[in-house]
């Protein structure tokens, strides 16, 4: 098997006509799972990976490494009823975190998305409007329209003017669950938890199987059917290795909680954005963080509980 | 030393003589890999997005071939189980026929994982000790059982054709406990295979345990359909004889495993929509589609109309004992299990997808190369698996005796 991807990696890069590209491509074809790397070969990979994205995109692009701190759990809270549904998160996460951005099918990469939910209609004249099905048994009445219930395509709406009266709003995207179904199934390990909670995916040592997107029940992870379109002067520069840096041709993504930003105590682009402050970010441990204090005094839940994927994205009212 | 040398000399010689259907037939096949190599590298260079598959549907056809070959791999033990536990006099003489069947079927499985791979070049990755394997994930296991089941068979098929080359009597004490192994292996193939599906909550259309024992109905009816009709195919052709009785029997198991599998897809079709829950919405799609999108309802009708018609035509001696006949429920149970296990089941997997989306699946024209392309492959190593061993059966090569060519 070795022998086979080493073939095709030489193949690979006769393809190719930069050769300092070429080698780089070539070390990192052979680089171990960054979670077995060394500190020297963290840095090896790192300095590697700049290299090679500051002369593609023509600008001087880092790769932080930083680690996960001790003493943070990472945790997100969101408010169902403050959403309006603007969708400004979802393409504050494509800019930040260097998505795909082409027009072909499979070539558009969202990692949010924000549900619209039927508000349902009910009304008077409707109260006896069922209809019977099969053997005679009485279906609907008024209360059969589907209040609160996802129809399918409703995350690509596009209305003249948010909130809209007869739908309320779900955003999702990865709930970075503690007992995440999509390691479970990784064959090479290559997506796992980090200490701080997010679940990460080391996309130079992803095989691109996608069990994990037939695992996941959030529809979190994307895959990068081909090499994703990036414009050189869309791209942040600003990566990190676990998180936005950009990925390549066959492998998955998916969101990480913006680590480059909240591994330096920023927060998400999908918090600093939101206009109603319905997304909230912190340190679960710290027991007077703003999400600590949500969990302690609202009323919260999680999304499929059912399936003890122990979500860290939970969602609250007033 | 000198034995092995002159095996692979003579069996070599052997399978590259022959006439000129023969050679029509390897050089049809070929073009068809040709093909296939065409748009593996397509695949390799513009990456996925030249087939069907989306971020919702991220896996098609290919996933599909994939799960329906690990059941005709598996089914190649309903020769050799007769043959080697009941003692069955004309099986026993085709067992190593089976055996063939099952590498050639286990070797298109592992070309189908590198074709739907996004990172095939990256695959030794789950390889120790260069890669990791990981003991949590069904894919690591499924390629684990597989590798083994490639390699019993390869150890027990070749071990007899040796023996039958050199004229020396079989070691009985390693063969036969080695043949049960292999047995027993051929179920675990196909079990794990549909763990692999099965074990995801994410979707309720594969999530429940009837699957496993359905892949094993469904692939001992498809299997050994698949072997009578080479067994036909090698009677006619070659001097080489598969007994009768042989051929009824596979008739008898196809026939059983069919009938279990329409009773299981029909206790699916009552449980799922008795309740119609939400979770009923894959099958639902499958059955009479889902927001006014129905691809799949004729493929999901043609399969049940071909699977049915089948279990009822061998019901019918006419078809079942006139071996001119029995060719057209055999292939109607094969291309109806090939379609209730891929696109009747990989596919509305991903329909709706977790989030309640509908789209639908359109296989591109690569994509369909593609799957040509393999199948191509397997025939073409089956074609030559089964040269050589009936070549060694029928004494046409032997050790100390020139290399005669077939018919």
């Amino acid at each position: 098997m070795l022998s086979v991807s080493a073939l095709m990696g030489s193949a690979a890069l006769m393809t190719m006509s930069d050769d300092a590209k070429a080698s780089t491509e070539w070390a990192e074809h052979f680089q171990k799972n960054y979670r077995l790397m060394t500190d020297e070969e963290k840095a090896e990979a790192r300095t590697r990976l700049e290299r090679r994205y500051s002369s593609e995109y023509g600008k001087k692009v880092s790769v932080d490494t930083t680690g996960p701190q001790p003493g943070v759990l990472m945790g997100y809270a969101l408010n169902v009823r403050k959403c309006i549904g603007c969708r400004r998160c979802v393409h504050a996460c494509v800019e930040e975190n260097n998505q795909s951005r082409g027009t072909r099918p499979g070539e558009k990469i969202e990692w949010i998305q924000v549900l619209r939910m039927e508000r349902g209609e009910f009304s008077k004249d409707k109260m006896n409007h069922g209809y019977p099905e099969g053997l005679g048994i009485q279906v609907g009445g008024n209360a059969y329209t589907p209040a609160g219930q996802v129809l399918e395509g409703q995350y690509h709406y596009n209305p003249e003017a948010v909130p809209e009266k007869d739908a309320t709003y779900m955003p999702i995207a990865c709930m970075q669950c503690e007992k995440p179904p999509c390691v479970k199934v990784c064959p090479v390990r290559t997506t796992y938890r980090e200490a701080d909670g997010p679940v990460v995916i080391d996309y130079n040592w992803c095989i691109g199987c996608k069990m994990c997107m037939n695992a996941c029940p959030y529809w979190a992870r994307r895959f990068n059917l081909t090499t994703p379109v990036l414009p050189k002067q869309e791209m942040n520069p600003v990566t990190h290795y676990l998180g936005n840096r950009p990925r390549m041709r066959g492998v998955v993504e998916k969101c990480h909680w913006c680590l480059q930003r909240t591994r330096h105590d920023r927060y998400p682009a999908c918090v600093e954005v939101c206009p109603v402050g319905a997304r909230k970010f912190g340190n679960l441990l710290d027991p007077e963080s703003e999400v600590s204090l949500i969990l302690a005094r609202k009323n919260v839940f999680r999304l499929k509980a059912e399936l003890n994927t122990f979500p860290k994205f939970f969602y609250f009212y007033d | 030393m000198q034995q092995l040398i002159s095996f692979t000399t003579d069996y070599t010689r052997y399978i590259l003589k022959g006439g000129t259907k023969f050679y029509a037939w390897m050089g049809v096949l070929s073009a068809f890999i040709l093909a296939m190599l065409y748009v593996f590298y397509l695949q390799n260079t513009d990456g996925l997005i030249v087939t069907g598959m989306t971020s919702q549907i991220s896996d098609g056809l290919y996933l599909a071939n994939l799960v329906f070959l690990v059941g005709v791999a598996a089914g190649a033990v309903t020769i050799v189980f007769p043959a080697y536990v009941y003692h069955h006099e004309g099986m026993h003489k085709v067992a190593v026929l089976g055996e063939m069947l099952a590498i050639s079927a286990v070797i298109m499985v592992m070309v189908f994982v590198f074709a739907h791979m996004g990172r095939p070049d990256r695959l030794w990755h789950m390889i120790p000790p260069w890669g990791i394997y990981s003991f949590s994930s069904m894919l690591g296991w499924d390629v684990m059982v597989l590798n083994g089941y490639l390699i019993l068979n390869f150890i027990c098929g070749f071990y007899y054709l040796w023996c039958k080359y050199t004229g020396n009597p079989i070691n009985r004490k390693w063969f036969i406990p080695l043949v049960y192994v292999a047995i027993a292996w051929a179920l675990s193939i196909h079990t794990v295979t549909a763990f692999l599906m099965a074990n995801n909550p994410a979707r309720p259309m594969w999530f429940h345990s009837m699957m496993p024992i359905r892949f094993i109905a469904t692939a001992f009816a498809a299997g050994p359909a698949l072997i009578i009709l080479i067994f036909l195919v090698i009677r006619k052709n070659t001097r080489f004889w598969v007994d009768d009785s042989a051929i009824k029997l596979l008739t008898t198991i196809v026939q059983f495993c069919l009938g279990i599998a329409i009773f299981l897809t029909l206790s699916e079709v009552v449980v799922e929509l008795y309740a119609r829950t939400e979770h009923a919405n894959g099958l639902y799609y499958l059955m009479f589609g889902l927001h006014g999108l129905t691809g799949l309802v004729p493929w999901f009708w043609s399969s049940v109309v071909l699977m049915i018609c089948a279990f009822v035509m061998f019901f019918m001696p006419s078809f079942r004992n006139d071996f001119n006949k029995l060719q057209i429920p055999c292939v109607m149970a094969f291309a109806g299990i090939w379609i209730e296990k891929g696109m009747g089941l990989i596919v509305p997997g991903y329909i709706p997808s977790p989030i309640g989306e509908v789209t639908e699946y359109h296989p591109s024209f690569v994509e369909w190369l593609m799957v040509l392309g393999i199948w191509a492959f397997g025939f073409f190593i089956l074609t030559i698996l089964l040269k050589g061993a009936i070549g060694i059966m029928l004494g046409d090569i032997k050790y100390g005796s020139q290399a005669v060519a077939a018919k």
